[in-house]
């Protein structure tokens, strides 16, 4: 790939103590680029996303993201990126409508822009119809692709997602990640964390993270090559049991 | 970034209006509250079922059974034959309070000789007991004094006593500042710290965490609309104690309002250091019921008197902010003082709002770190 970078992180570390979350990493994600996240729980990925997304201050090391320094321009990083958590993170109470123009707002949107906006999302995401109904009463598949396309309201550089397919059934994985690839397809950067293997499959490059460090990193393809084994799973758990 | 704000206060108040308990807390309860402190929990009795056993059975004792039922506060229930009676009675529960007149009680009475009338009241419920004793010594005294007017000994010492700021002793003017304290602190401290442990638990705490907003912005944008309700909400409820109860404004209207602005920011800042501290809704009322709501109504000296409390929990109730809003209440509303005469309480209050507004920023950035 001979695309931009636009994350790169030398040596990030954070420690809590005596105890070191996340191990002197380093990587880089290029532009357009959808970059899985893996690792067990309590492997560091959290950690490691919070000090990207400007929420953690890294003990050491170096970073950059959208071009903007992880550790001094946090306040402006916060403006280039998306995020959406594993909880979707909308207001149940609130309709469709009401949604979009509460994060439009929240991202200093200007009214003009924010209805720009609300009309480009209910004309993609088909929710013309439900526009101004609660956002409770819609399917988890809706909810979800309505949260991803609210973490782009601001056309961010680069989206984070925190497991964004938790809890939910494959079928609706499948279409969300579809989404994702819509997204990509268009330039956005997407940052995705799992620990749904299959998952993994959908990522241009992934990462795995064991204790704190960055054990692998490469495509899908290669990763299965390098270890010898037929699925992501199998690469996953050779790598966890050593 | 005012329009940010904006935006923000608009979707808190699609919060509260579509939320039926929230709606319910903020205005069914202290319309609820100063009604029913009102109307049920009083101390004045009116209409107390009185029974009485007369083994003099003369006119002089007629005379006195006549004369407590005639200031209304009691009324003639049975009249006894037997001490038996008078167990079974109580032990039925239909029975509050017995007058023992004995024999010849007219004869004595006009003879000035010493005399005892024998009180036996139901000392399981013992406010009511004493209380109830306090009025049946007043009734009997009276009804002395009626009888012998002129006779009375020179030497005789009279107390006469005058309640200043509240001649009627109506409980109105306790309860009324007591409530509007409590509520302020229901609505500022308790549904603040739940609406921002909602925001963590749905994970939208998370996402705005991310956005450029500043944390500052977001605790701000959260707890403007209640500030703005609960003024609402304590001028509603000083109106009922106005038109209700009689409950005066004496003093300034507007010093009045600037403590309620004081009270309601310390409520506030209460209700956000909470909240800092609770993940979920559920430990957020648990720790705001537990430690404000409970104190503040047995400890401030709204329900009970503090001086009667034993040393330790004086010492709690002083540092429960609502002791100082209840006094400071009372002394514009009732007193009519000026800021000089309860500069303390406000110079207290003032100190606690600093420190916890310090605690809840420092506890805020500990969580981003």
């Amino acid at each position: 790939m001979s695309k931009a970078k636009v994350i790169t992180v030398q040596d990030l570390t954070k420690k809590f103590g005596d105890f070191t979350a996340v191990d002197a990493i380093t990587f880089d994600v290029y532009e357009g680029e959808i970059f899985g996240f893996l690792g067990a729980n309590g492997a560091g990925k959290t950690t490691a996303m919070k000090m990207l997304n400007g929420l953690s201050k890294p003990t050491s090391g170096s970073g950059t993201v959208a071009g903007l320094d992880v550790i001094k321009q946090t306040e402006k990083i916060k403006e280039r990126i998306g995020y959406m958590s594993q909880k979707f993170s909308l207001y149940e109470d609130l309709s469709v409508v009401e949604n979009i123009q509460f994060y439009g707002g929240v991202y200093g949107l200007s009214r003009k822009r924010i209805k720009e906006k609300t009309e480009e999302i209910l004309t993609e995401l088909n929710l013309q119809d439900v526009a101004k109904k609660l956002v409770k009463s819609l399917p988890l598949g809706w909810k979800q692709r309505l949260a991803f396309a609210i973490s782009m309201v601001h056309d961010p550089a680069i989206v984070f997602m925190d497991e964004p397919t938790g809890g939910v059934d494959p079928k609706v994985r499948r279409q969300f990640w579809e989404a994702i690839y819509e997204a990509s397809k268009k330039g956005r950067t997407i940052f995705v964390t799992t620990h749904y293997m299959d998952e993994a499959e959908y990522c241009d490059r992934v990462s795995i993270m064991v204790d704190g460090k960055i054990e692998a990193l490469d495509t899908p393809d290669k990763l299965k090559e390098q270890f010898n084994a037929k699925t992501m799973d199998e690469v996953f758990l050779k790598l966890v049991r050593n | 970034m005012f329009k940010v704000f904006k935006a923000f206060v608009r979707k808190e108040f699609y919060h509260i209006l579509r939320d039926k308990r929230t709606l319910l807390i903020l205005f069914g309860m202290p319309v609820a509250q100063v009604l029913i402190f009102g109307f049920a929990v009083t101390n004045e009795f009116n209409n107390t079922k009185i029974d009485v056993l007369d083994y003099a059975k003369d006119t002089t004792s007629e005379q006195l059974i006549n004369h407590m039922q005639s200031s209304g506060n009691f009324v003639l229930n049975a009249m006894l034959t037997s001490e038996q009676e008078m167990e079974d009675g109580f032990k039925a529960g239909t029975s509050k309070i017995i007058v023992v007149i004995p024999e010849n009680f007219g004869e004595d009475f006009y003879a000035n000789q010493t005399l005892t009338i024998q009180v036996i009241t139901d000392g399981s419920d013992p406010n009511n007991a004493n209380t109830l004793v306090q009025y049946v010594t007043q009734m009997v005294n009276s009804f002395k004094k009626e009888k012998t007017a002129g006779e009375a000994p020179p030497f005789q010492i009279q107390t006469e006593t005058r309640m200043l700021y509240n001649p009627q002793l109506a409980s109105a003017y306790n309860f009324v500042p007591g409530t509007v304290a409590l509520i302020l602190l229901i609505i500022c401290a308790m549904l603040t710290s739940l609406t921002i442990a909602k925001e963590k638990e749905t994970g939208t705490m998370e996402v705005l965490l991310v956005s450029p907003l500043p944390p500052f912005m977001i605790i701000l944008g959260k707890v403007t609309p209640y500030a703005i309700l609960s003024f609402g909400i304590a001028l509603l409820v000083l109106l009922i104690g106005n038109v209700v109860f009689s409950v005066p404004v004496m003093g300034s209207f507007g010093l009045l309002m600037l403590m309620c602005l004081l009270y309601v920011i310390t409520a506030l800042s209460l209700g956000t250091l909470i909240s800092t501290k609770s993940d979920t809704q559920q430990k957020a009322m648990m720790t705001s019921l537990m430690s404000l709501m409970m104190p503040s109504m047995l400890l401030s000296g709204f329900l009970f008197p503090m001086s009667s409390m034993p040393l330790i929990l004086q010492y709690i109730g002083h540092i429960i902010p609502a002791k100082y809003f209840i006094d400071i209440l009372k002394g514009v509303m009732l007193r009519g003082v000026g800021a000089d005469f309860i500069i303390l309480e406000i110079g207290v209050l003032m100190l606690m709002t600093v420190v916890l507004l310090f605690f809840t920023w420092r506890s805020f950035k500990i969580r981003l770190e």
